[in-house]
């Protein structure tokens, strides 16, 4: 079963305002690495120069912050919902 | 675009630079960093002086110029201007030449210094033709939007982790606000505001409007600076929770110097956390510059957010002002409410306790000098928390109507007190 991927506002030019994407990547990190094969420019808005997720994003995999998981190594099981989002809210 | 923008030139993202249009948005469509309201400086200098502040109201609109509505304020009129006390006894027993505290548990109309932002925010959101607004709180927020929003005719929903304390809970109900509690933590009432942001079309003062919002919190700053007789205090004891209220203080400080009302000074902003949620406090006591997330487990509810917005630009500005970040107990929490109550009359909460309990630890680190000035923030009442001290800070005598009986409680407590 595919992966759903959550594409955040600003991204959705790129996705043709698609909101939901599907991939079929193992990890976190090759969702990243598909989603610029299929929307090119998609890469360089998610991670910055040394290919980490940009501090300002956060990226959820079954609703956790992928920073209390492995990072961009974090599995994606059959199914999973991988979301991505601004992080400047709240407070 | 509107034809007249005040003050404000543009809204422009913190990390690339990139301009953007003054409207209801908080994010870098680029690299989704932050939008910080732009000012045209030249112009505020020619209105902003000091003489014409001290002829204003009293309120935190006497800086009107520096607070991003476009035309007159229409929401929280009353708000700021709260007192500064000199506190002799607390800073006799903190071990400190000079002590100050920035009262905004007294704040109209809700009793926390999220007045300041959300009125901010709501007068903003009325320019920009909103007639819903909403808010993702840990408590105080919440209770500020449902009561400004109450008296400015708007309609309000409330988002807040569903095991908040009573006081703040009943605070946003009574005003009529739509209160929707979360079963998780803040954070993820962020998670779900924003979705619901970007799917409703409602000024989230948070989310949003977070860019005029967040500007509210430099007024408490300005009036530190005008109470103190217009000097920027040596150190300055912040709570924090996102971590904006501290780099708000900081940017309040770089404006009055920028504009001549306060005379260039070094002075250091330090931060405050509750040991159960101190993502930015760990991470400014290893010397990073980023934080790793944390799960909330503290009894200072306003200030737990595990995932700070702010938390990066908060680490920034201690470095940059040599400051230093500690953070307390539950137990030291309770403490330094107690300590504060009983040397200054004021209750705070939670928030305070954490503050008071900080400020302990770095003037007795000497971190800040004993024989320095600070100025302590109190963001918020202890009448909201009650939860937090019942059972801590002692019980009532019983006894009946009986001055026989009076007396013998009184024999009672002298011997006690000699014991001691």
């Amino acid at each position: 079963m595919p992966v759903k991927v959550h594409i955040p506002t600003p991204l959705r030019k790129l996705t043709h305002d698609e909101e939901i994407v599907s991939v079929t990547a193992a990890t976190v990190g090759g969702a990243i690495a598909e989603l610029q094969s299929r929307y090119p420019g998609i890469q360089e808005r998610l991670t910055d120069e040394t290919g980490r997720v940009r501090r300002f994003i956060n990226v959820y995999v079954n609703e956790e912050d992928i920073r209390f998981l492995q990072d961009q190594e974090t599995a994606l099981p059959d199914g999973a919902e991988m979301t991505i989002m601004a992080a400047t809210a709240g407070g | 675009m509107e034809k007249h923008a005040g003050f404000m030139k543009a809204l422009k993202c913190r990390e690339c630079g990139r301009e953007y249009p003054l409207t209801a948005n908080h994010v870098c469509e680029f690299d989704f960093g932050p939008l910080e309201v732009v000012y045209d400086y030249e112009r505020i200098k020619e209105t902003l002086t000091r003489a014409a502040i001290q002829s204003r109201p009293k309120s935190m609109w006497r800086f009107r110029e520096l607070l991003p509505v476009a035309g007159d304020p229409t929401v929280g009129l009353e708000v700021g201007c709260t007192p500064l006390i000199r506190a002799d006894r607390l800073a006799r027993r903190l071990g400190i030449r000079e002590l100050w505290i920035k009262n905004d548990t007294v704040n109209y109309p809700t009793l926390s210094f999220k007045d300041r932002v959300v009125s901010v925010a709501l007068s903003r959101a009325r320019e920009l033709g909103f007639t819903t607004v909403a808010c993702a709180s840990t408590g105080n927020l919440a209770n500020s939007v449902a009561a400004n929003a109450a008296a400015a005719g708007l309609k309000a929903y409330v988002f807040i982790p569903a095991d908040l304390e009573q006081g703040k809970v009943l605070n946003s109900l009574i005003y009529g606000a739509t209160v929707v509690g979360i079963k998780g933590h803040y954070d993820e009432v962020n998670r779900l505001c924003a979705e619901i942001a970007g799917k409703y079309p409602w000024a989230f003062v948070n989310v949003n409007m977070r860019p005029y919002y967040a500007e509210g919190s430099k007024s408490m700053g300005f009036e530190i600076v005008e109470q103190l007789g217009w000097r920027i205090p040596a150190h300055t004891v912040v709570c924090m929770a996102s971590g904006s209220l501290l780099t708000k203080i900081h940017k309040s400080y770089q404006e009055a110097i920028k504009l001549g009302l306060a005379p260039e000074a070094a002075y250091r902003v330090h931060g405050a956390q509750a040991t159960g949620c101190s993502p930015i406090s760990t991470a400014q006591k290893a010397g990073l510059d980023f934080f790793k997330p944390v799960k909330p487990n503290t009894i200072a509810k306003s200030l737990a957010i595990g995932t700070p917005a702010d938390g990066f630009y908060a680490l920034k500005v201690m470095k940059e002002t040599n400051g230093r970040a500690d953070d307390v107990t539950d137990d030291q929490i309770r403490d330094g409410i107690k300590l504060l109550a009983e040397c200054e009359g004021i209750f705070a909460e939670t928030a305070g306790g954490v503050t008071v309990g900080v400020a302990k630890k770095l003037i007795a680190s000497g971190a800040i000098p004993a024989d320095d000035a600070a100025v302590l923030c109190i963001t918020g009442n202890g009448l909201k928390t009650l939860d937090a001290v019942a059972g801590h800070a002692g019980s009532t005598r019983e006894i009946k109507p009986s001055l026989r009986e009076f007396e013998s409680l009184l024999d009672a407590e002298t011997r006690t007190l000699a014991r001691a």
